[in-house]
């Protein structure tokens, strides 16, 4: 174990300081359907570093799995399409790799989990034959060890009895334990980043915190980076360090999570915090930001919010706003905080 | 597993009788007397006719006919044909042969339908894609004889590269244009569904999974999408081992191959009710296998169906 644990912090040593693990740069993807070309993602900015853990919220079609998707490689190609931008795997362009290159990141040095653990995992396939296709594709390991190996990790996300389930299907588990199927899987290799979509979303409530514990759990021991996408205001909270806001496929609002939640520079994360149920608003009705999400074959010009925002100017409706850092009243930069809101200031300080 | 087994013999004693009577009482019915038939134009001499009768138990009611018939079909003993020869001997010289027909068929139903599904699949829109869906439209929509007697034309006596009919089954090569013209129509809807399949499987989620496991596209396709996407396939191909059998009438018959089929047609022709009814009868009980193997074929495929 401590082996394992010495030589990934001797791979993310050499990382130049300061240099995230992942950087995503000012990311376009289009969809080109029938209905015309649906903008998904619009100019993402986010970045994480080893060890790190970011929270990407946002209404549904907001384009959070499908920026993840493409730092994967796993875009459907066609009808997505990237247009512009970069993401930098420790400082290089993957979007600029070869297909055997990006190939040799997926799963060994960039992991995903997805939501249905059920439909992610091949139904015809025992888990263990699954576990075991890390090791034997990427290590040339033998059927033997492989299975040894697929055991190992299945005792490591703490499924009772591995040694005799290795050989089941994954139909045979129940939701909980298939997703600790789908973490063991991406942990196989222990990859530098795991990037999770909505991994507790499809669980039993009572499963879900056992679930996101034991990733968040397994994410500081191998000091990975953490990319989780979720809807769960309350699991962020927990979790995370940071937290980006997406809307119409755009980074609205990045912070450190601690101080999002305290004072968002954004009026539509103000209206996403509004929106969450509190014990001490009892009886109260539940706020909801009006108006419905953009239609993405026709995102609204200028800032995309504009028509559901409650301060929204005439320069709103005609200039897209920057993802400008925000500082404090005294103008010193606040670390990490932007903010893609004209009236950020307002926001933040009024 | 060995509860379910046990439950579908037993299921098929049912089906093998009722199937059996069906035709039993079908044969029996048809218009003509058979043993009149025998003697052609010469005057018969009525005891003779009477013994014969006697002899094939026609003089009985049709129920003691067919008690007798399936009594002696539990001692392997299928009766004899009005010309005398033991119908078990007919068919041991005519189900090898459509054995051989019915396995050069399938293989080409394999080496042939199977990838082009899985070209097709794989390249959906594609111009290959677009060609094999005329290619095997065409085949599904022209009916056999005339696609027999179409490659007939065209390949033994256009282009002489194979006799126009079978001289010795036994010779492959000489079953390889009829095995075609044979396999055609499954071969179609090989191909087809083999591309409906492996198109529902691609968008699959596990497929995304196996992808961003970082496997190689030749594991991806290989391993997690194949596996899925010919179980539909397998059972078809399984049901269809046993179609080949009983529906090589027409071939053999353009290829003048003396196959089941072959004997069936002529026997149907003569009102020969013993050998109609063996043939039959085992044909029926070449389905009812060919079924029990398929689906229990289907649960070694599918982990998730369990039979109990
Ligand atoms: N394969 C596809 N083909 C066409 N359009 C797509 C495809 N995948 C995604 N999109 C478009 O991209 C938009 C953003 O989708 P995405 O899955 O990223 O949303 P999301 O933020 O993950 O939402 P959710 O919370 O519901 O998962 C969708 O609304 C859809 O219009
Ligand atoms: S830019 Fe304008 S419309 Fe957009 S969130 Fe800020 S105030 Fe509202
Ligand atoms: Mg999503």
């Amino acid at each position: 174990m401590t082996t394992a644990l010495e030589k990934t912090t001797a791979a993310k040593d050499r990382l130049v300081p300061g240099t995230p693990l992942l950087e995503v740069r000012d990311l376009h993807v289009e969809f080109k359907t029938r209905d015309g070309v649906a903008k998904a993602v619009n100019g993402v900015n986010y970045s994480v570093a080893a060890g790190e853990t970011l929270a990407v919220l946002g209404e549904s079609g907001s384009g959070k799995s499908v920026t993840a998707q493409t730092i994967m490689g796993i875009l459907d190609m066609p009808p997505g399409r990237v247009t512009a931008g970069e993401i930098l795997f420790r400082g290089q362009d993957m979007l600029k790799m070869s297909n055997e290159q990006r190939r040799k990141i997926r799963g060994r040095k960039i992991a995903m989990i997805f939501q249905d653990a059920l439909s992610s995992l091949n139904p015809v396939l025992s888990v263990g034959y699954q576990l075991g296709e890390m090791f034997r594709v990427h290590e040339g390991a033998s059927r033997k060890e492989a299975k040894a190996k697929a055991i190992e990790l299945m005792d490591r996300v703490r499924i009772p009895a591995a040694a005799q389930r290795v050989n089941d299907f994954p139909h045979q588990f129940s939701g909980g334990m298939r997703q600790r199927i789908m973490i063991a899987m991406a942990l196989a290799l222990e990859p530098d980043l795991i990037i999770a979509d909505e991994p507790t979303t499809a669980l039993d409530v009572t499963v879900q915190a056992q679930v996101m514990d034991l990733l968040a759990e397994l994410q500081a021991e191998y000091h990975m980076g953490l990319i989780l996408i979720t809807h769960d205001l309350g699991v962020v909270a927990d979790v995370a360090d940071k937290i980006a806001v997406m809307y119409a496929g755009r980074i609205v609002e990045t912070a450190p999570v601690h101080e999002l939640y305290a004072r968002p520079a954004h009026p539509y994360t103000k209206g996403l915090l509004r929106s969450i149920p509190r014990l001490d608003q009892k009886g109260e009705e539940l706020y909801a930001i009006k108006g419905l999400p953009p239609n993405l074959y026709k995102v609204p010009a200028g800032c995309a919010f504009n028509p559901r925002c409650d301060v929204a100017t005439d320069l709103c409706r005609t200039e897209i706003p920057a993802l400008h850092q925000v500082t404090d009243r005294d103008g010193a930069e606040l670390a990490g905080r932007k903010s893609a809101c004209h009236l950020w200031k307002e926001t933040l300080h009024g | 597993m060995g509860h379910y087994v046990l439950r579908r013999v037993l299921q098929m004693i049912p089906v093998f009788l009722g199937a059996t009577l069906l035709i039993f009482l079908m044969v029996y019915s048809l218009p003509g007397d058979p043993i009149a038939a025998m003697f052609g134009d010469k005057a018969a001499d009525p005891a003779t006719v009477a013994n014969l009768r006697h002899q094939y138990y026609l003089d009985q009611p049709l129920w003691k006919q067919y008690l007798h018939y399936m009594n002696n079909i539990f001692h392997l003993d299928f009766g004899t044909s009005f010309t005398g020869r033991p119908v078990s001997e007919i068919m041991a010289d005519a189900f090898p042969v459509t054995i051989r027909l019915a396995l050069v068929a399938f293989f080409f139903e394999i080496v042939i339908g199977l990838p082009l599904g899985l070209i097709a699949g794989l390249k959906r829109g594609s111009v290959a894609d677009t060609v094999v869906l005329l290619l095997t439209l065409v085949v599904i929509s022209i009916p056999v004889f005339v696609l027999g007697y179409i490659a007939q034309t065209v390949f033994a006596i256009n282009l002489g590269w194979v006799t126009a009919t079978v001289q010795d089954s036994r010779d492959i090569s000489q079953l390889i244009l009829p095995g075609l013209v044979l396999a055609s129509l499954s071969l179609a809807y090989v191909a087809r569904l083999t591309r409906t399949s492996i198109g529902e499987n691609l968008r699959a989620d596990y497929m995304r999974t196996a992808v961003a496991k970082g496997l190689p596209r030749r594991t991806v396709i290989g391993r997690h999408l194949l596996r899925n996407s010919l179980i539909p396939v397998v059972t078809f191909l399984g049901t269809d081992l046993g179609a080949l059998m009983g529906g090589a009438i027409v071939t053999e018959g353009i290829f003048n191959i003396a196959g089941v089929g072959n004997v069936l047609y002529k026997a149907i022709n003569q009102k020969e009710g013993p050998t109609v009814v063996g043939i039959v009868t085992v044909l029926v009980l070449v389905y009812l296998v060919a079924s029990l193997v398929v689906d229990l074929l289907y649960a070694v495929l599918d982990p998730r169906i369990r039979y109990a």
